[in-house]
C-alpha cells in the first residue's frame, strides 16, 4: 500500500517537472492599460497596439520581450527597413571577434553581423567600442554599470544575466588566435 | 531521493511537499511581467510642464518596422533615454520622430494623445522590468 502511494508520488513529480513543457508558450505581455505607464483613461489605450498582440507571433525568448529579436530578423519574421533615405549607406559586417582574458568564464564571441543588421557601424567606433581589438578596456563591471555593451544589452536588447550567450566559446573548443575571425563558425 | 522518501513517512512531510507542490502550480498559473514592456521609455522633460501627458516610446513597435539604425543613425538619436535635446517645433520640422510621423510613413502629430499616453508624475527614464533596472545610466 505505500509502495503505491510513493509511486503516485512519483508520477506526480514527473508530471510537476515536465508541466511547463506541456503547457507551451506561456509568454506574458501586460497590456498596455495595465503596465504602469500608459494612462487608462487617456484616449489613446483603445487605439494602440498591445505588445501581445505583435510579439506572442514571433520567436520566443524568456526574457526582455520575450523574442528572439535576431531570430525573428534573420528567419524572416520582420521586415524592418534599414534606412528612410536611398542615398544612406547600409553596412552588414560578417565578422566574428573572440575576446579571451574573461577570468574563469569562457571567451567571448561577439558576431558583429547579428550586430550590424540592426546596427550602424558609427552607433559603436569610434564612439563607445575603439575599433582596434582589444583596445577599448571591456571590463565586466563597466558593462554591468551601462557602458559599453551595456549601452543596449540590459536596456533594449538582451539582458546581462544571460552570461552563455555572450561568454559561450570554451577554452577547449579555441586554440585560436583572439581578434577577428574570418569566417564565422559553423553553426553560428 | 531518500531525504523525500522519509519526508513521505508522516504527516509533516505530507503537508510539507503538498503545500510545496500545489504553491509552484499556482506560481506557474500567476507568472506575470513585472509591468512596463523592456526597452519603454517615458520621455517627460518638458511634456507636463507644458500640460500633456508623458511621452511612452515603445522600442518592441518600432523594432518590428525599423532597424536600431534608422533612428539612431539616420535621424540622430542618442542611444540615451532623455539624451536628446528635442521639441514639437523640431518634429513639426520633419526631424527625429518627425521624419516618419508626418501621415506619410506613419500617422501625424496632430495624434498628440498617442505618444502623448503616460501616467501623470512619471520621469524620463528606459523602463521594462527588474533587469532593465540598472544603474539608472541609461
Amino acid at each position: 500500500m505505500g509502495l503505491s502511494w510513493r509511486r503516485w508520488m512519483f508520477f506526480f513529480c514527473m508530471f510537476l517537472l515536465v508541466f511547463p513543457a506541456l503547457a507551451g508558450d506561456k509568454r506574458v505581455w501586460k497590456p498596455l492599460d495595465k503596465d504602469g505607464l500608459h494612462d487608462p483613461q487617456g484616449p489613446s489605450i483603445r487605439e494602440l497596439q498591445n505588445p501581445a498582440d505583435a510579439l506572442s507571433i514571433l520567436p520566443p525568448d524568456l526574457i526582455g520581450n520575450m523574442v528572439r529579436w535576431v531570430g525573428a530578423l534573420d528567419q524572416g519574421f520582420i521586415q524592418p527597413r534599414a534606412n528612410l533615405q536611398p542615398g544612406t549607406k547600409v553596412t552588414v559586417l560578417d565578422m566574428d571577434l573572440i575576446f579571451g582574458k574573461t577570468g574563469d568564464q569562457p571567451y567571448v564571441r561577439f558576431p558583429h553581423k547579428a550586430h550590424t543588421e540592426w546596427l550602424d557601424c558609427a552607433n559603436c567606433h569610434e564612439g563607445i567600442f575603439k575599433t582596434k581589438f582589444n583596445a577599448s578596456g571591456i571590463t565586466m563591471a563597466q558593462i554591468l554599470e551601462g557602458r559599453f555593451c551595456g549601452v543596449c544589452h540590459g536596456a533594449v536588447a538582451f539582458p546581462l544575466t544571460e552570461c552563455t550567450r555572450c561568454h559561450s566559446v570554451t577554452p577547449d573548443s579555441f586554440k585560436g588566435a583572439f581578434g577577428a575571425q574570418n569566417q564565422t563558425p559553423a553553426g553560428k | 531521493m531518500r531525504k523525500i522518501r522519509r519526508l513521505l513517512e508522516n504527516k509533516t512531510g505530507w503537508w510539507f511537499l503538498s503545500v510545496l507542490a500545489v504553491g509552484w502550480v499556482a506560481g506557474l498559473f500567476h507568472a506575470q511581467p513585472a509591468g512596463a514592456e523592456y526597452a519603454d521609455v517615458v520621455l517627460n522633460r518638458l511634456s507636463e510642464a507644458n500640460g500633456v501627458r508623458p511621452v511612452i516610446y515603445p522600442h518592441w513597435f518600432h523594432r518590428i518596422r525599423f532597424r536600431c539604425k534608422v533612428c539612431h543613425s539616420e535621424l540622430g538619436f542618442k542611444m540615451k533615454a532623455g539624451g536628446n535635446d528635442i521639441n514639437m517645433l523640431e518634429l513639426m520640422d520633419g526631424k527625429f520622430c518627425g521624419s516618419c510621423h508626418n501621415n506619410n510613413i506613419a500617422w501625424g502629430l496632430e495624434n498628440c494623445h498617442r505618444c502623448h499616453s503616460g501616467l501623470k508624475g512619471l520621469e524620463t527614464g528606459i523602463r521594462g522590468g527588474h533587469k532593465a533596472g540598472g544603474p539608472g545610466v541609461w
